[in-house]
Protein backbone atom coordinates (compact mmCIF):
# COMPACT_ATOMS: atom_id res chain seq x y z
CA UNK A 1 0.00 0.00 0.00
CA UNK A 2 2.84 2.03 1.03
CA UNK A 3 4.34 1.69 -2.47
CA UNK A 4 1.17 3.44 -4.05
CA UNK A 5 1.49 6.37 -1.86
CA UNK A 6 5.24 6.90 -3.65
CA UNK A 7 4.04 6.54 -7.11
CA UNK A 8 1.40 8.70 -6.44
CA UNK A 9 2.88 11.73 -4.79
CA UNK A 10 5.77 10.91 -7.80
CA UNK A 11 3.46 11.09 -10.34
CA UNK A 12 1.39 14.27 -8.71
CA UNK A 13 5.27 16.10 -8.24
CA UNK A 14 5.86 15.59 -12.12
CA UNK A 15 2.48 17.35 -12.44
CA UNK A 16 3.37 20.30 -10.17
CA UNK A 17 6.48 20.16 -12.02
CA UNK A 18 4.97 20.88 -15.75
CA UNK A 19 4.61 24.07 -17.37
CA UNK A 20 1.57 23.16 -19.09
CA UNK A 21 -0.70 22.61 -16.31
CA UNK A 22 0.41 26.10 -15.34
CA UNK A 23 -0.51 27.38 -18.35
CA UNK A 24 -4.00 25.53 -18.44
CA UNK A 25 -4.77 26.96 -14.86
CA UNK A 26 -4.12 30.51 -16.08
CA UNK A 27 -6.12 29.66 -19.26
CA UNK A 28 -9.00 29.14 -16.64
CA UNK A 29 -8.18 31.80 -14.48
CA UNK A 30 -8.85 34.02 -17.63
CA UNK A 31 -11.90 32.10 -18.31
CA UNK A 32 -13.41 32.66 -15.35
CA UNK A 33 -12.19 36.26 -15.88
CA UNK A 34 -13.74 36.57 -19.13
CA UNK A 35 -17.36 35.69 -17.46
CA UNK A 36 -17.64 39.02 -15.71
CA UNK A 37 -16.64 41.00 -19.27
CA UNK A 38 -19.47 38.94 -20.71
CA UNK A 39 -21.74 39.40 -17.95
CA UNK A 40 -21.63 42.74 -18.37
CA UNK A 41 -21.68 42.70 -22.08
CA UNK A 42 -25.25 41.24 -21.05
CA UNK A 43 -28.49 42.79 -20.75
CA UNK A 44 -29.44 40.22 -18.09
CA UNK A 45 -29.15 37.36 -15.49
CA UNK A 46 -25.58 38.31 -14.95
CA UNK A 47 -25.50 36.77 -12.00
CA UNK A 48 -26.48 33.39 -13.80
CA UNK A 49 -23.64 33.92 -16.51
CA UNK A 50 -20.62 34.60 -14.49
CA UNK A 51 -21.46 31.35 -12.39
CA UNK A 52 -22.63 29.52 -15.48
CA UNK A 53 -18.73 30.35 -17.32
CA UNK A 54 -17.23 29.92 -14.11
CA UNK A 55 -18.41 26.50 -13.73
CA UNK A 56 -18.05 25.31 -17.00
CA UNK A 57 -14.68 26.96 -17.54
CA UNK A 58 -13.58 24.64 -14.27
CA UNK A 59 -15.26 21.77 -16.04
CA UNK A 60 -13.29 22.18 -19.42
CA UNK A 61 -9.57 22.77 -18.21
CA UNK A 62 -10.50 19.24 -15.78
CA UNK A 63 -11.26 17.75 -18.26
CA UNK A 64 -8.67 18.71 -20.52
CA UNK A 65 -5.98 17.73 -17.51
CA UNK A 66 -7.83 14.55 -17.13
CA UNK A 67 -7.46 13.95 -20.82
CA UNK A 68 -4.09 14.67 -21.89
CA UNK A 69 -2.19 13.77 -18.73
CA UNK A 70 -4.31 10.48 -18.32
CA UNK A 71 -3.38 9.34 -21.67
CA UNK A 72 -0.18 9.18 -20.91
CA UNK A 73 0.33 7.82 -17.57
CA UNK A 74 1.28 4.71 -18.52
CA UNK A 75 2.33 5.01 -22.38
CA UNK A 76 4.73 7.93 -21.55
CA UNK A 77 6.09 5.56 -18.42
CA UNK A 78 7.16 2.64 -21.30
CA UNK A 79 7.88 4.66 -24.27
CA UNK A 80 10.27 6.46 -21.62
CA UNK A 81 11.58 3.43 -20.11
CA UNK A 82 11.14 4.30 -16.52
CA UNK A 83 8.79 1.50 -16.38
CA UNK A 84 11.73 -0.91 -16.26
CA UNK A 85 13.29 0.31 -13.05
CA UNK A 86 9.88 0.99 -11.41
CA UNK A 87 8.93 -2.52 -12.35
CA UNK A 88 12.18 -3.98 -11.00
CA UNK A 89 11.10 -2.98 -7.12
CA UNK A 90 8.98 -4.84 -4.77
CA UNK A 91 5.65 -3.25 -6.13
CA UNK A 92 3.09 -5.15 -8.24
CA UNK A 93 1.86 -3.85 -11.65
CA UNK A 94 -1.73 -3.33 -9.71
CA UNK A 95 -0.22 -0.82 -7.21
CA UNK A 96 1.60 0.92 -10.04
CA UNK A 97 -1.64 1.38 -11.87
CA UNK A 98 -3.07 2.72 -8.60
CA UNK A 99 -0.68 4.87 -7.96
CA UNK A 100 -0.79 6.51 -11.29
CA UNK A 101 -4.44 6.67 -11.19
CA UNK A 102 -4.00 8.48 -7.42
CA UNK A 103 -1.37 10.58 -8.45
CA UNK A 104 -3.58 12.13 -11.62
CA UNK A 105 -6.67 12.25 -9.00
CA UNK A 106 -4.80 14.23 -6.11
CA UNK A 107 -3.89 16.40 -8.84
CA UNK A 108 -6.97 17.01 -10.23
CA UNK A 109 -8.17 17.54 -7.23
CA UNK A 110 -5.58 20.42 -6.35
CA UNK A 111 -6.63 21.99 -9.39
CA UNK A 112 -9.77 21.81 -8.89
CA UNK A 113 -9.79 23.48 -5.55
CA UNK A 114 -7.44 26.07 -7.07
CA UNK A 115 -10.10 27.08 -9.98
CA UNK A 116 -12.81 26.98 -7.42
CA UNK A 117 -11.04 29.42 -4.83
CA UNK A 118 -10.85 31.44 -8.00
CA UNK A 119 -13.91 31.35 -8.41
CA UNK A 120 -15.41 31.82 -5.50
CA UNK A 121 -13.23 35.02 -5.56
CA UNK A 122 -14.74 35.95 -8.35
CA UNK A 123 -18.29 35.70 -7.50
CA UNK A 124 -18.03 37.38 -4.70
CA UNK A 125 -15.94 40.11 -6.17
CA UNK A 126 -19.20 40.23 -8.58
CA UNK A 127 -21.53 40.28 -5.60
CA UNK A 128 -23.05 36.88 -6.79
CA UNK A 129 -24.82 34.74 -4.06
CA UNK A 130 -22.38 31.66 -3.33
CA UNK A 131 -24.86 28.90 -2.01
CA UNK A 132 -24.27 25.42 -1.43
CA UNK A 133 -25.55 24.53 -5.44
CA UNK A 134 -21.85 25.71 -6.69
CA UNK A 135 -20.36 23.63 -4.21
CA UNK A 136 -22.40 20.46 -5.11
CA UNK A 137 -21.71 21.58 -9.20
CA UNK A 138 -18.09 21.59 -8.18
CA UNK A 139 -18.22 18.18 -6.67
CA UNK A 140 -19.56 16.95 -9.51
CA UNK A 141 -17.32 17.90 -12.13
CA UNK A 142 -14.57 16.43 -10.16
CA UNK A 143 -16.60 13.26 -9.85
CA UNK A 144 -16.49 13.39 -13.80
CA UNK A 145 -12.62 14.25 -13.82
CA UNK A 146 -12.24 10.58 -11.97
CA UNK A 147 -14.38 8.68 -14.79
CA UNK A 148 -12.76 10.94 -17.30
CA UNK A 149 -9.28 10.07 -15.61
CA UNK A 150 -10.51 6.40 -15.42
CA UNK A 151 -11.04 5.86 -19.78
CA UNK A 152 -8.00 7.80 -20.17
CA UNK A 153 -6.07 5.21 -18.00
CA UNK A 154 -7.69 2.35 -18.81
CA UNK A 155 -7.21 2.79 -22.75
CA UNK A 156 -3.57 3.76 -22.39
CA UNK A 157 -2.81 0.62 -20.79
CA UNK A 158 -2.97 -0.96 -24.27
CA UNK A 159 -2.61 1.61 -26.91
CA UNK A 160 -1.13 4.67 -28.32
CA UNK A 161 -1.17 8.57 -26.83
CA UNK A 162 -2.99 9.25 -30.14
CA UNK A 163 -5.49 6.67 -30.03
CA UNK A 164 -5.94 6.73 -26.49
CA UNK A 165 -7.03 10.28 -26.56
CA UNK A 166 -9.49 9.72 -29.74
CA UNK A 167 -10.76 6.73 -27.89
CA UNK A 168 -11.13 8.64 -24.39
CA UNK A 169 -12.80 12.02 -26.41
CA UNK A 170 -15.37 9.75 -28.00
CA UNK A 171 -16.36 8.15 -24.59
CA UNK A 172 -16.55 11.93 -23.50
CA UNK A 173 -18.63 12.85 -25.93
CA UNK A 174 -20.80 9.66 -26.41
CA UNK A 175 -20.85 10.03 -22.19
CA UNK A 176 -22.69 13.08 -22.72
CA UNK A 177 -24.94 12.15 -25.38
CA UNK A 178 -26.49 9.06 -23.88
CA UNK A 179 -29.64 9.75 -22.80
CA UNK A 180 -29.95 11.05 -26.54
CA UNK A 181 -29.03 7.53 -27.23
CA UNK A 182 -31.51 6.08 -26.04
CA UNK A 183 -34.06 7.82 -27.84
CA UNK A 184 -32.75 6.95 -31.15
CA UNK A 185 -32.69 3.38 -30.07
CA UNK A 186 -36.29 3.97 -29.02
CA UNK A 187 -36.78 5.90 -32.53
CA UNK A 188 -35.15 3.86 -34.97
CA UNK A 189 -36.94 1.03 -37.19
CA UNK A 190 -33.57 -0.94 -37.89
CA UNK A 191 -32.97 -3.82 -34.70
CA UNK A 192 -29.32 -3.48 -35.44
CA UNK A 193 -29.27 0.42 -35.35
CA UNK A 194 -30.96 0.09 -31.89
CA UNK A 195 -28.81 -3.14 -30.64
CA UNK A 196 -26.01 -0.55 -31.23
CA UNK A 197 -27.39 2.59 -29.53
CA UNK A 198 -28.75 0.26 -26.61
CA UNK A 199 -24.99 -1.11 -26.04
CA UNK A 200 -23.01 1.96 -26.34
CA UNK A 201 -26.04 3.41 -24.18
CA UNK A 202 -25.03 0.83 -21.54
CA UNK A 203 -21.64 0.67 -21.66
CA UNK A 204 -20.92 4.40 -21.86
CA UNK A 205 -20.61 6.37 -18.88
CA UNK A 206 -23.54 8.26 -18.32
CA UNK A 207 -21.69 11.69 -17.63
CA UNK A 208 -24.74 14.18 -17.93
CA UNK A 209 -25.54 12.70 -14.21
CA UNK A 210 -22.72 14.85 -13.07
CA UNK A 211 -23.91 17.55 -15.16
CA UNK A 212 -25.92 20.63 -12.73
CA UNK A 213 -23.83 23.37 -13.66
CA UNK A 214 -26.78 25.03 -15.50
CA UNK A 215 -29.06 24.79 -12.37
CA UNK A 216 -26.54 25.95 -10.16
CA UNK A 217 -25.91 28.64 -11.82
CA UNK A 218 -29.24 29.60 -10.67
CA UNK A 219 -28.78 28.62 -7.31
CA UNK A 220 -30.71 25.63 -7.33
CA UNK A 221 -29.17 22.70 -5.30
CA UNK A 222 -29.66 19.22 -5.94
CA UNK A 223 -30.93 16.50 -3.58
CA UNK A 224 -27.79 14.82 -1.06
CA UNK A 225 -29.78 11.86 -2.12
CA UNK A 226 -28.78 12.69 -5.62
CA UNK A 227 -25.22 13.29 -4.81
CA UNK A 228 -24.67 10.43 -3.15
CA UNK A 229 -26.08 8.29 -6.19
CA UNK A 230 -24.44 9.83 -8.72
CA UNK A 231 -20.79 10.04 -6.83
CA UNK A 232 -21.55 6.25 -6.20
CA UNK A 233 -21.74 5.57 -9.83
CA UNK A 234 -18.90 7.41 -10.87
CA UNK A 235 -16.80 6.01 -8.19
CA UNK A 236 -18.16 2.27 -9.64
CA UNK A 237 -17.63 3.09 -13.02
CA UNK A 238 -14.13 4.22 -11.99
CA UNK A 239 -13.53 1.48 -10.24
CA UNK A 240 -14.84 -1.07 -13.24
CA UNK A 241 -12.15 0.76 -15.83
CA UNK A 242 -9.06 1.01 -13.23
CA UNK A 243 -9.59 -3.09 -12.65
CA UNK A 244 -9.74 -3.60 -16.27
CA UNK A 245 -6.48 -1.28 -16.72
CA UNK A 246 -4.68 -3.38 -13.93
CA UNK A 247 -6.44 -6.80 -16.26
CA UNK A 248 -4.36 -5.49 -18.88
CA UNK A 249 -1.47 -4.44 -17.16
CA UNK A 250 -0.41 -7.32 -15.62
CA UNK A 251 -0.64 -8.98 -19.16
CA UNK A 252 2.07 -6.48 -21.06
CA UNK A 253 5.36 -7.23 -22.09
CA UNK A 254 7.31 -4.32 -21.68
CA UNK B 1 17.90 -22.52 6.75
CA UNK B 2 18.72 -23.86 3.49
CA UNK B 3 20.92 -21.68 1.60
CA UNK B 4 20.36 -21.33 -2.34
CA UNK B 5 23.80 -21.66 -4.08
CA UNK B 6 23.17 -20.18 -7.18
CA UNK B 7 21.18 -16.53 -7.37
CA UNK B 8 19.83 -17.31 -10.75
CA UNK B 9 19.00 -20.47 -12.82
CA UNK B 10 17.62 -20.03 -16.21
CA UNK B 11 16.25 -23.42 -18.21
CA UNK B 12 15.00 -23.59 -21.45
CA UNK B 13 14.25 -20.34 -21.82
CA UNK B 14 12.58 -19.09 -25.08
CA UNK B 15 10.96 -16.14 -25.87
CA UNK B 16 9.04 -15.52 -29.43
CA UNK B 17 7.55 -12.66 -30.69
CA UNK B 18 4.80 -11.94 -32.73
CA UNK B 19 5.73 -10.50 -36.12
CA UNK B 20 1.90 -9.04 -36.54
CA UNK B 21 1.81 -9.45 -39.71
CA UNK B 22 -0.20 -12.36 -42.10
CA UNK B 23 2.71 -14.58 -43.50
CA UNK B 24 5.34 -13.14 -41.25
CA UNK B 25 7.30 -15.37 -39.27
CA UNK B 26 7.52 -14.70 -35.32
CA UNK B 27 10.63 -13.72 -34.07
CA UNK B 28 12.69 -15.87 -32.21
CA UNK B 29 14.04 -13.71 -29.63
CA UNK B 30 15.42 -16.77 -27.66
CA UNK B 31 15.59 -20.09 -28.00
CA UNK B 32 15.76 -22.57 -25.25
CA UNK B 33 19.06 -20.64 -23.30
CA UNK B 34 19.81 -22.17 -20.60
CA UNK B 35 22.89 -20.92 -17.71
CA UNK B 36 23.62 -20.57 -14.07
CA UNK B 37 24.94 -17.59 -12.09
CA UNK B 38 26.29 -18.58 -8.68
CA UNK B 39 25.99 -16.76 -5.89
CA UNK B 40 29.12 -13.76 -5.28
CA UNK B 41 30.26 -14.05 -8.91
CA UNK B 42 30.43 -11.77 -11.24
CA UNK B 43 28.72 -12.94 -14.45
CA UNK B 44 29.42 -11.39 -18.12
CA UNK B 45 26.89 -11.79 -20.06
CA UNK B 46 28.20 -11.65 -23.64
CA UNK B 47 26.83 -10.86 -27.08
CA UNK B 48 26.15 -8.64 -29.76
CA UNK B 49 23.31 -6.68 -30.44
CA UNK B 50 20.08 -7.93 -30.72
CA UNK B 51 21.74 -11.36 -29.65
CA UNK B 52 18.67 -11.46 -26.95
CA UNK B 53 20.74 -10.04 -23.87
CA UNK B 54 18.27 -7.53 -22.38
CA UNK B 55 15.19 -9.88 -23.33
CA UNK B 56 17.27 -12.59 -20.65
CA UNK B 57 17.49 -9.60 -18.25
CA UNK B 58 13.68 -8.34 -19.04
CA UNK B 59 12.12 -11.61 -18.47
CA UNK B 60 14.39 -12.88 -15.22
CA UNK B 61 13.31 -9.13 -13.59
CA UNK B 62 9.47 -10.28 -14.74
CA UNK B 63 9.19 -7.17 -17.04
CA UNK B 64 8.45 -9.75 -19.65
CA UNK B 65 7.05 -12.87 -20.23
CA UNK B 66 9.20 -16.30 -21.53
CA UNK B 67 7.18 -18.06 -24.39
CA UNK B 68 8.43 -21.78 -22.15
CA UNK B 69 11.20 -22.49 -19.85
CA UNK B 70 11.77 -21.06 -16.54
CA UNK B 71 14.23 -18.66 -14.68
CA UNK B 72 14.41 -18.57 -10.58
CA UNK B 73 16.07 -15.80 -9.22
CA UNK B 74 17.76 -15.91 -5.62
CA UNK B 75 15.62 -19.32 -5.27
CA UNK B 76 12.51 -17.67 -6.58
CA UNK B 77 10.52 -17.79 -9.78
CA UNK B 78 11.22 -15.30 -11.94
CA UNK B 79 8.60 -12.08 -11.28
CA UNK B 80 8.13 -12.72 -7.63
CA UNK B 81 7.57 -9.04 -6.44
CA UNK B 82 9.05 -9.70 -2.34
CA UNK B 83 12.57 -11.20 -4.05
CA UNK B 84 13.25 -7.86 -5.96
CA UNK B 85 13.30 -6.72 -2.65
CA UNK B 86 17.03 -8.10 -3.00
CA UNK B 87 18.24 -6.98 -6.23
CA UNK B 88 19.04 -4.08 -7.95
CA UNK B 89 18.78 -3.15 -11.60
CA UNK B 90 20.19 -0.93 -14.19
CA UNK B 91 18.67 -0.82 -17.53
CA UNK B 92 20.45 -0.38 -20.61
CA UNK B 93 20.65 3.97 -21.63
CA UNK B 94 18.36 4.59 -19.14
CA UNK B 95 15.57 7.20 -19.06
CA UNK B 96 14.46 8.41 -15.56
CA UNK B 97 11.90 11.18 -14.38
CA UNK B 98 14.25 13.95 -15.52
CA UNK B 99 12.40 16.44 -13.27
CA UNK B 100 13.45 14.99 -10.00
CA UNK B 101 17.19 15.95 -8.30
CA UNK B 102 19.29 13.62 -8.20
CA UNK B 103 18.99 13.51 -4.35
CA UNK B 104 15.20 13.15 -4.86
CA UNK B 105 15.71 10.87 -7.60
CA UNK B 106 17.49 8.14 -5.18
CA UNK B 107 14.88 9.07 -2.31
CA UNK B 108 12.22 7.75 -4.46
CA UNK B 109 14.02 4.68 -5.10
CA UNK B 110 14.77 4.30 -1.88
CA UNK B 111 11.14 4.27 -0.74
CA UNK B 112 10.12 1.93 -3.76
CA UNK B 113 12.24 -0.66 -2.28
CA UNK B 114 10.82 -0.27 1.13
CA UNK B 115 13.47 1.39 3.06
CA UNK B 116 12.54 3.87 6.08
CA UNK B 117 13.27 7.52 5.17
CA UNK B 118 16.24 6.93 8.00
CA UNK B 119 17.97 4.71 6.59
CA UNK B 120 17.36 6.68 2.90
CA UNK B 121 19.54 9.95 3.86
CA UNK B 122 22.16 8.48 4.72
CA UNK B 123 22.34 5.86 1.64
CA UNK B 124 22.11 8.38 -0.89
CA UNK B 125 25.08 10.76 0.55
CA UNK B 126 26.95 7.34 0.65
CA UNK B 127 26.38 6.50 -3.00
CA UNK B 128 26.17 9.67 -4.50
CA UNK B 129 30.01 9.78 -2.91
CA UNK B 130 30.44 6.44 -4.37
CA UNK B 131 29.69 7.60 -8.05
CA UNK B 132 30.89 10.81 -8.07
CA UNK B 133 27.99 13.37 -8.20
CA UNK B 134 27.91 15.05 -4.58
CA UNK B 135 28.11 18.18 -6.49
CA UNK B 136 25.15 17.65 -8.24
CA UNK B 137 22.91 16.41 -5.63
CA UNK B 138 20.35 19.29 -5.99
CA UNK B 139 20.36 19.46 -9.79
CA UNK B 140 17.84 18.17 -11.60
CA UNK B 141 18.59 14.89 -13.64
CA UNK B 142 17.48 16.92 -17.01
CA UNK B 143 20.72 18.69 -16.75
CA UNK B 144 22.60 15.66 -16.43
CA UNK B 145 25.16 14.20 -19.00
CA UNK B 146 24.57 11.00 -20.55
CA UNK B 147 27.77 9.44 -18.46
CA UNK B 148 26.11 11.30 -15.43
CA UNK B 149 22.70 9.67 -16.00
CA UNK B 150 24.72 6.24 -16.34
CA UNK B 151 26.24 6.95 -12.76
CA UNK B 152 23.06 8.05 -11.00
CA UNK B 153 21.22 4.68 -12.80
CA UNK B 154 23.79 2.54 -11.14
CA UNK B 155 23.23 4.33 -7.25
CA UNK B 156 19.27 3.49 -7.87
CA UNK B 157 20.31 0.63 -8.37
CA UNK B 158 22.66 0.05 -4.99
CA UNK B 159 20.18 2.13 -2.79
CA UNK B 160 18.71 -0.56 -1.35
CA UNK B 161 21.72 -2.71 -1.16
CA UNK B 162 20.81 -5.27 -3.40
CA UNK B 163 22.07 -8.80 -2.90
CA UNK B 164 21.94 -9.91 -6.63
CA UNK B 165 22.87 -6.83 -9.02
CA UNK B 166 21.63 -7.13 -12.79
CA UNK B 167 23.36 -4.15 -14.84
CA UNK B 168 22.14 -4.06 -18.63
CA UNK B 169 24.90 -2.45 -20.47
CA UNK B 170 26.55 -0.63 -17.80
CA UNK B 171 29.73 0.69 -19.42
CA UNK B 172 27.85 2.30 -21.99
CA UNK B 173 28.10 6.14 -22.80
CA UNK B 174 30.56 6.30 -19.86
CA UNK B 175 34.51 7.94 -21.15
CA UNK B 176 37.48 5.42 -20.33
CA UNK B 177 37.91 7.21 -16.53
CA UNK B 178 34.18 6.32 -16.40
CA UNK B 179 34.06 2.85 -17.17
CA UNK B 180 36.92 2.36 -15.12
CA UNK B 181 35.23 3.43 -11.98
CA UNK B 182 32.21 0.77 -13.34
CA UNK B 183 34.48 -2.09 -13.17
CA UNK B 184 35.96 -1.29 -9.83
CA UNK B 185 32.59 -0.93 -8.89
CA UNK B 186 31.46 -3.66 -9.63
CA UNK B 187 34.73 -5.60 -8.48
CA UNK B 188 34.20 -3.52 -5.30
CA UNK B 189 30.65 -4.93 -4.93
CA UNK B 190 31.99 -8.92 -5.55
CA UNK B 191 34.31 -8.04 -2.78
CA UNK B 192 31.44 -7.52 -0.05
CA UNK B 193 29.85 -10.48 -1.41
CA UNK B 194 27.14 -9.28 -4.49
CA UNK B 195 26.32 -11.40 -7.22
CA UNK B 196 26.41 -8.80 -10.08
CA UNK B 197 25.07 -10.55 -13.50
CA UNK B 198 25.65 -7.82 -16.63
CA UNK B 199 25.34 -7.53 -20.06
CA UNK B 200 27.72 -5.88 -22.77
CA UNK B 201 29.33 -6.20 -25.69
CA UNK B 202 32.42 -4.74 -24.71
CA UNK B 203 34.32 -7.62 -24.58
CA UNK B 204 37.65 -6.40 -22.72
CA UNK B 205 35.66 -5.16 -19.93
CA UNK B 206 34.69 -8.76 -19.39
CA UNK B 207 38.10 -10.41 -19.74
CA UNK B 208 39.09 -7.92 -17.04
CA UNK B 209 36.45 -8.47 -14.22
CA UNK B 210 34.24 -11.51 -14.72
CA UNK B 211 35.01 -14.75 -12.77
CA UNK B 212 32.22 -16.36 -15.35
CA UNK B 213 31.18 -15.32 -18.79
CA UNK B 214 28.10 -16.69 -20.93
CA UNK B 215 28.40 -15.94 -24.81
CA UNK B 216 24.78 -15.70 -26.45
CA UNK B 217 24.14 -15.65 -30.17
CA UNK B 218 20.94 -15.05 -31.85
CA UNK B 219 19.43 -16.34 -28.79
CA UNK B 220 21.24 -19.19 -28.23
CA UNK B 221 23.47 -19.84 -25.74
CA UNK B 222 27.28 -19.92 -27.82
CA UNK B 223 29.35 -21.25 -24.23
CA UNK B 224 29.17 -20.46 -20.69
CA UNK B 225 31.83 -21.10 -18.41
CA UNK B 226 35.36 -19.23 -16.43
CA UNK B 227 36.87 -16.36 -18.97
CA UNK B 228 40.59 -18.81 -19.14
CA UNK B 229 38.86 -21.82 -19.42
CA UNK B 230 36.87 -20.40 -22.60
CA UNK B 231 40.11 -18.91 -24.11
CA UNK B 232 41.94 -22.12 -23.45
CA UNK B 233 39.20 -24.07 -25.25
CA UNK B 234 40.25 -21.53 -28.53
CA UNK B 235 43.22 -23.31 -29.23
CA UNK B 236 44.15 -20.25 -31.45
CA UNK B 237 47.18 -18.77 -29.76
CA UNK B 238 50.10 -17.42 -31.99
CA UNK B 239 52.84 -16.43 -30.70
CA UNK B 240 55.25 -13.52 -32.30
CA UNK B 241 59.14 -14.14 -32.46
CA UNK B 242 61.75 -11.26 -33.09
CA UNK B 243 65.48 -12.25 -33.75
CA UNK B 244 68.04 -10.81 -34.82
CA UNK B 245 70.86 -11.54 -38.37
CA UNK B 246 67.77 -14.27 -39.73
CA UNK B 247 66.76 -14.34 -43.05
CA UNK B 248 63.22 -15.35 -42.83
CA UNK B 249 62.92 -16.39 -46.43
CA UNK B 250 65.50 -19.10 -46.03
CA UNK B 251 63.35 -20.49 -44.01
CA UNK B 252 61.25 -23.44 -44.65
CA UNK B 253 59.33 -23.48 -41.20
CA UNK B 254 58.69 -20.22 -41.70
CA UNK B 255 57.76 -20.03 -45.15
CA UNK B 256 55.13 -23.29 -44.28
CA UNK B 257 53.49 -22.04 -41.54
CA UNK B 258 54.10 -18.07 -40.21
CA UNK B 259 51.20 -16.06 -40.86
CA UNK B 260 53.13 -12.98 -40.95
CA UNK B 261 57.58 -12.02 -41.71
CA UNK B 262 58.39 -8.67 -41.35
CA UNK B 263 62.21 -8.01 -42.57
CA UNK B 264 63.32 -4.57 -40.96
CA UNK B 265 67.13 -4.39 -41.25
CA UNK B 266 68.73 -7.17 -39.28
CA UNK B 267 65.94 -7.49 -37.23
CA UNK B 268 63.04 -9.89 -38.08
CA UNK B 269 59.66 -10.53 -36.65
CA UNK B 270 57.82 -13.29 -37.47
CA UNK B 271 53.92 -14.81 -36.13
CA UNK B 272 53.34 -18.35 -35.81
CA UNK B 273 49.78 -19.36 -35.85
CA UNK B 274 50.03 -21.87 -32.62
CA UNK B 275 53.14 -22.39 -30.02
CA UNK B 276 53.52 -25.97 -31.46
CA UNK B 277 56.17 -24.68 -34.06
CA UNK B 278 58.26 -22.11 -31.84
CA UNK B 279 60.65 -24.61 -30.21
CA UNK B 280 61.13 -26.09 -34.67
CA UNK B 281 61.83 -22.27 -35.16
CA UNK B 282 63.98 -21.46 -32.39
CA UNK B 283 66.48 -24.23 -33.16
CA UNK B 284 66.69 -23.38 -36.72
CA UNK B 285 67.50 -19.26 -35.86
CA UNK B 286 70.18 -20.53 -33.47
CA UNK B 287 71.14 -23.13 -36.35
CA UNK B 288 71.90 -20.36 -38.93
CA UNK B 289 73.59 -18.22 -36.43
CA UNK B 290 70.68 -15.72 -35.75
CA UNK B 291 70.24 -14.23 -32.36
CA UNK B 292 66.60 -14.26 -30.27
CA UNK B 293 65.35 -11.20 -29.20
CA UNK B 294 61.95 -12.25 -27.81
CA UNK B 295 58.99 -14.76 -27.90
CA UNK B 296 55.58 -13.36 -27.03
CA UNK B 297 52.75 -15.88 -27.19
CA UNK B 298 49.45 -13.81 -28.09
CA UNK B 299 46.34 -14.89 -25.80
CA UNK B 300 43.14 -15.15 -28.10
CA UNK B 301 40.17 -12.84 -26.88
CA UNK B 302 36.89 -13.92 -26.28
CA UNK B 303 36.11 -11.27 -29.41
CA UNK B 304 38.44 -13.95 -31.12
CA UNK B 305 36.69 -16.85 -30.17
CA UNK B 306 33.45 -15.71 -30.63
CA UNK B 307 33.07 -12.83 -32.94
CA UNK B 308 35.54 -13.44 -35.26
CA UNK B 309 35.95 -10.60 -38.24
CA UNK B 310 38.24 -11.16 -41.04
CA UNK B 311 40.56 -8.86 -39.28
CA UNK B 312 40.73 -11.35 -36.42
CA UNK B 313 40.91 -14.37 -38.50
CA UNK B 314 44.72 -15.42 -38.79
CA UNK B 315 44.13 -18.80 -40.70
CA UNK B 316 42.59 -16.95 -43.53
CA UNK B 317 45.56 -14.17 -44.12
CA UNK B 318 48.26 -15.20 -46.78
CA UNK B 319 51.35 -15.59 -45.85
CA UNK B 320 53.31 -12.30 -46.49
CA UNK B 321 57.12 -11.39 -46.79
CA UNK B 322 57.36 -7.32 -46.07
CA UNK B 323 61.01 -7.13 -46.91
CA UNK B 324 62.40 -4.41 -44.75
CA UNK B 325 59.55 -1.76 -44.97
CA UNK B 326 56.13 -1.35 -43.54
CA UNK B 327 53.49 0.76 -44.60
Amino acid sequence: MAAIGVIALNTFRESLRDKILYNLLLFAGLLIGLSVLLADLSIMEHHKIVADMGLAAINLTGVIIAMFVGISLVNKEIDRRTVYTIMARPISRTCFILGKYAGLALTLLVNVAIMLAVFLITLSLYHVPIGVAIFQAVGLIFMELLVVTAIALFFSTFSSSMLSAILTLGMYVIGHLTTDLKGIAGKSPSETANMIMNGLYYLSPNLEAFNIKGQAAMGISVSPDYLVLASLYGFAYAAVLVTGACVIFQRRDF
Amino acid sequence: MERIVNAIVIEKLTKTYASGWLGRPPFVALSGLSLTVERGEIFGFLGPNGAGKTTTLKIILGLVRATSGTAMLLGKPAGDVETRRKVGFLPESPYFYDYLTAEEFLGFYGQLAGLARTEIAPRISALLELVGLVDARSRQLRKFSKGMLQRIGLAQALIHDPELVILDEPMTGLDPVGRKQVRDLILSLRDRGKTVFFSTHILPDVEMICDRVGVVMKGRLLASGRVEDLLRQGHTQSVEIVCQDFNAEDSATVRSYATRILQQGRQCLVVLPNADLVDRLVTEIRQRGGRLLSVTPHKASLEDLFFPSPRHTTSDVPTEVLSGRQN
